[in-house]
């Protein structure tokens, strides 16, 4: 879509906010549990409420949690920071203001590698990460236009949040679903964000305007929030590429708003804007002493980084000689890129394990759900012993993928299996040459064929042999039978 | 000096809803505040850093350790008007 605003000379101009929640196990300044799904209203206390007389006190876990994200997006730690109350009156605030951070954030100054259309990698620049408490989630009684009230549940009151602003450098409905990609994949490599998009663990709201080519200043810009999947990310901003460029063509301004994205319905419509007036009246939080992170607690956080997934494609793809797509989908969730390196250490070819997992383990098991791929019903040892099995001719090719869908029914390991159904390849001479003489009888033409030196004859008798054998034939064996009988005719 | 429109400005973000004569009382009470606050003007605060906090710490955390909430039933009844196991507001109008 981008294509339209091209053709019709504009630049696209759009910046992030990433929202995502951290994983602690206990909210950012009280001892209440974080744990999803649990029943309405059962984690608050009266910190998290905004009871009068109560005091916050910091989640260490939180902070190390942030800090480690702000190193791996190459940020600048700030030596001290602070908290601050934004205020706001809405009900899904039982205190009325959120603890946030405002003019001194955790981190600021980085940038995060993404790829772009045509090959090409772009860094585009992190402005800013701070650390804040969720909202509670208010639920709808009928539609929202009926209601007669709305109804809330504070289990997400107060749960860590990390909010990190990108910089307006993307230029694309297509890049900002990249950075969102690549944004996840390094919260999930650390740690410290499930990256669930669903469960509304990591959440966008993103800034778009459109600009002249070749124009300097920026056009207003339009804010869409409630982008809950890498898809509605691009469909929502494709969506808005087309609708301001229309306007502008049209010679209208574009008024600068908030908007909310209707998947169901596909497109952006205004927020009142009376409802969301941006006067949020910052102080430095006077409940919360601030922050001075040494040297020290940054150093050690540096040093408890994983490998990153740009750095580990770029070593999958020299250290096991694999293309770098394949690298790159093996590297998108960290617990893959674990299978991977466990199914080739548990004896598996780099190739064959490759190819395995990306053709077979990925049609059962979605590959950036980290729990699915930990859970995978087939393990790497099991992988490997699958692949053992074809490596020493056990079993043939054909017969090991219904082995491995049969692997993934039962989580039993392949020799199992084999052993079993009967599934070893048939490697006897003898009772392979009387199938040859069987489907050669059978078929007197394609005796004709085969005597007369075709190949296609060949590939058809041992397509044969491999269909009476129920694919247990060793192809190769009977290749070698069908030349040895030839010389004798 | 404090303005009819600051005060309405403000009752309106704290959705408040005031008649003539509270709005009134409101300006002339939040008027001798801010001229009582006024007065720490007089101070000469030259070379002094700014700070948001007179006690010498920094660094105060909690271990990342759950601790029991509070029963929903004990929370629910501080609510003016509960339903069931969640708070009952007025509608939130978005469009």
């Amino acid at each position: 879509m981008s294509a339209v605003a091209t053709a019709a000379g504009y630049e696209v101009v759009i910046g992030l906010e990433v929202h995502a929640q951290l994983s602690t196990r206990t909210k950012m300044f009280c001892g209440c549990s974080t744990t999803f799904g649990a029943p309405p209203n059962t984690q608050t206390c009266p910190v998290c409420q905004g009871m009068p007389g109560t005091l916050p006190v910091i989640n260490r876990r939180a902070i190390e949690f942030g800090t480690r994200t702000a190193l791996a997006f190459d940020c600048t730690v700030n030596a001290s920071c602070r908290f601050a109350r934004k205020h706001y009156y809405y009900p899904d605030m039982p205190k009325n203001f959120q603890i946030s951070q405002y003019e001194e954030p955790l981190a600021e100054h980085g940038g995060l590698e993404i790829d772009v259309a045509g090959g090409g990698v772009r860094r585009i620049g992190i402005q800013r990460l701070h650390l804040e408490e969720d909202v509670g989630k208010l639920v709808h009684e009928g539609t929202l236009e009926t209601a007669p009230s709305s109804l809330v549940d504070y289990n997400r009151a107060g749960v860590p949040l990390m909010e990190t602003v990108s910089q307006p450098e993307l230029s694309s409905p297509e890049e900002a679903a990249a950075y969102l990609r690549a944004f996840r994949a390094v919260l999930v490599y650390l740690g410290v964000c499930d990256g669930n998009m669903e469960e509304g663990s990591l959440r966008c709201d993103a800034n778009i305007s459109l600009r002249r080519r070749g124009a300097t200043e920026l056009g207003t810009k339009v804010e869409i929030k409630n982008l809950n999947s890498f898809r509605n990310v691009q469909r929502a901003l494709e969506f808005e590429v087309i609708r301001q460029a229309a306007a502008l063509d049209a010679g209208e301004r574009i008024v600068q708003e908030t908007r909310l994205w209707d998947a169901d319905r596909g497109y952006t419509r205004s927020m009142r804007s009376k409802e969301f007036a941006h006067d949020y009246r910052y102080f430095p939080e006077p409940d919360l002493v601030p922050l001075e992170l040494d040297l020290a607690f940054v150093e050690r956080a540096r040093a408890a980084l994983p490998e990153l997934p740009r750095a580990g494609r770029r070593r999958f793809v020299e250290q096991y000689a694999l293309r770098g797509a394949e690298a790159a989908t093996l590297t998108g969730s960290r617990a893959l890129a674990e299978y991977y390196e466990a199914t080739v250490g548990a004896g598996a070819g780099p190739r064959p394990a490759a190819n395995w997992i990306l053709s077979e383990l990925l049609r059962v098991v979605p590959g950036d759900d980290e729990q699915a791929v930990r859970d995978s019903p087939v393990s790497p040892a099991h992988l490997a012993g699958l692949i053992r099995l074809i490596d020493d001719g056990t079993i043939s090719g054909k017969i090991a993928k219904s082995v491995f869908d049969k692997m993934a029914a039962s989580r039993e390991d392949a020799a199992t299996i084999v052993g079993r159904e009967g599934l070893t390849q048939v490697a006897d001479s003898g009772a392979l040459a009387l199938v040859i003489d069987q489907v050669l009888a059978a078929d007197p033409k394609l005796l004709a064929d085969w005597k007369s030196g075709k190949t296609a004859a060949e590939n058809a008798i041992v397509g044969q042999v491999m269909k009476a054998t129920q694919g247990k034939a060793n192809p190769a064996l009977v290749r070698d039978l069908l030349k040895e009988k030839l010389s004798k005719t | 000096m404090i303005s009819r429109a600051d005060v309405d400005h403000v009752a309106r973000l704290a959705r408040l809803t005031l008649s003539d004569a509270e709005a009134e009382r409101m300006r002339e009470q939040l008027a001798a505040i801010l001229a009582y606050i006024n007065k720490l003007r007089e101070l000469d605060v030259e070379g002094v850093e700014p700070t948001s906090h007179a006690v010498p710490l920094v660094n105060v955390f909690r271990e990342d350790e759950v601790q029991p909430s509070l029963p929903r039933e004990a929370m629910i009844a501080n609510a003016p008007e509960p339903a069931g196991e969640l708070f009952r507001v007025p509608r939130i109008i978005e469009d």
